[in-house]
């Protein structure tokens, strides 16, 4: 990779070694925890409390604070996870392969909430809780691939093997992404069509959008704690053996 | 790049462009199916289902909505800006159904052309904004 610069590729370097990996992230949790409390806050109550009223639902519009940054979510997760299990397949990186696994259950959880959520405020608006349109349909589909993920993990006993197969079938599921996103211009669907990412203008008051901004960024900062420890974990289960989680287990005793 | 890593690369790469492919291919064949509604326009023109059950989409006329009976017969029309037609629905409305508003009815074509919903379900467009804003923006602009 010589087209990287050399201090930018030491870091790379440096952060794929684990020991190196595993401090950073001792030293970055509380920062990052400190940044989401805070942004989550602002969030919840920007949304719930000072954005107005919505002119058509009024206020049951409210639980797009949860909805869409979680469907969002669902998606960044996803896309990340493919990322990393491409560049575990084509580097043999080690920790790559750890952020595969580990973004699985938070990509999972994310993806439930969406669902649940969207059903929960479809039963008032639409007066169904669920219907098989394109949109519901594919991001239940997102679901099963993230359960398929995890259990594919679980099914093989050498977690090397496991990695490759697990970032095998991220990839051939990254697919579903843009058919997700697309899904409601392709086709008529009873999912409304994008509201913030319309590329001229969104459609939703300034005074509603940012908090709906503020409570995504939060839950971009959710998702790196979440996956940090996850990491932690998961790099401890694989090197137990190693001698710098030995001489590390030694200095804390 | 090492030879073998350049190999693994292109192997992945042409693995998602091969899935990608397969799945365009497999979405073109079922695209009718994947359409949840049908339009007025394609009502009107015979294109849906004679006597099977079908989805209707459309925007609730202004003034159409009437209860014949003073009972729980609710009868509307819906239109796509292009071909009307009539529905007639029994039952309980959700709270986003009124007039200007889309929806999608459940239901089959009796002998007359009317469309008898078993299910009416509203559906939201993308917009959010205060009431004052709303009520600035009158009258709403009409799009297709």
């Amino acid at each position: 990779m010589s087209f990287v610069p050399t201090p930018i590729s030491r870091f790379f370097h440096r952060m794929a070694s684990p020991p190196h990996f595993y401090s950073l992230t001792n030293k970055l949790l509380p920062w990052l925890m400190t940044i989401f409390i805070l942004l989550l806050g602002y969030g919840l109550y920007g949304g719930l409390y000072l954005a107005p009223t919505d002119y058509q639902q009024g206020d049951s519009y409210r639980i797009i604070y949860v909805h869409v940054p979680a469907a969002w979510m669902s998606l960044f997760i996803y896309v990340v996870m493919a990322m990393a299990g491409a560049i575990g397949l084509i580097w043999r990186i080690k920790l790559a392969e750890i952020m595969v696994i580990s973004s699985a259950p938070i990509g999972a959880s994310f993806t439930f909430i969406a669902l649940v959520t969207g059903a929960l405020w479809g039963k008032p608006m639409w007066g169904t809780w669920w219907v098989w349109d394109a949109r519901l349909t594919s991001e239940l589909i997102l679901l099963f691939l993230y359960l398929g993920i995890i259990s594919l993990y679980g099914a093989i006993e050498d977690k090397r093997r496991a990695s490759r197969a697990v970032s095998i079938l991220a990839l051939v599921g990254v697919v579903n992404i843009p058919i997700i996103h697309y899904s409601v211009e392709w086709w008529n669907t009873l999912h409304q069509g994008p509201t913030v990412t319309k590329i001229d203008k969104p459609s939703i008051h300034i005074d509603m959008l940012i908090p709906l901004l503020t409570m995504a960024i939060a839950f971009k900062f959710y998702y790196l704690i979440a996956l940090l420890q996850a990491a932690k974990v998961e790099l401890l289960r694989r090197e137990q053996n190693s001698q710098w989680v030995r001489s590390m287990l030694e200095t804390e005793t | 790049m090492k030879p073998a890593r350049r190999n693994r690369l292109f192997l992945i790469l042409l693995m998602v462009a091969g899935v990608a492919t397969a799945a365009t291919f497999a979405l073109q064949a079922f695209n009718e199916n994947l359409m949840y509604f049908f339009s007025t326009t394609e009502v009107a023109e015979g294109k849906a289902p004679q006597g099977a059950k079908f989805r209707l989409g459309g925007m609730v006329v202004e003034g159409s909505i009437e209860r014949p009976d003073n009972g729980m017969m609710v009868r509307f029309v819906l239109t796509d800006y292009n071909k009307q037609v009539t529905v007639e629905y029994t039952g309980i409305l959700p709270d986003l159904f009124r007039e200007g508003q889309g929806i999608v009815a459940n239901g089959r074509l009796n002998d007359k052309g009317v469309f008898i919903a078993e299910e009416v379900l509203a559906k939201h467009d993308e917009n959010y904004m205060p009431p004052e804003v709303a009520d600035s923006l009158q009258p709403p602009e009409v799009q297709q």
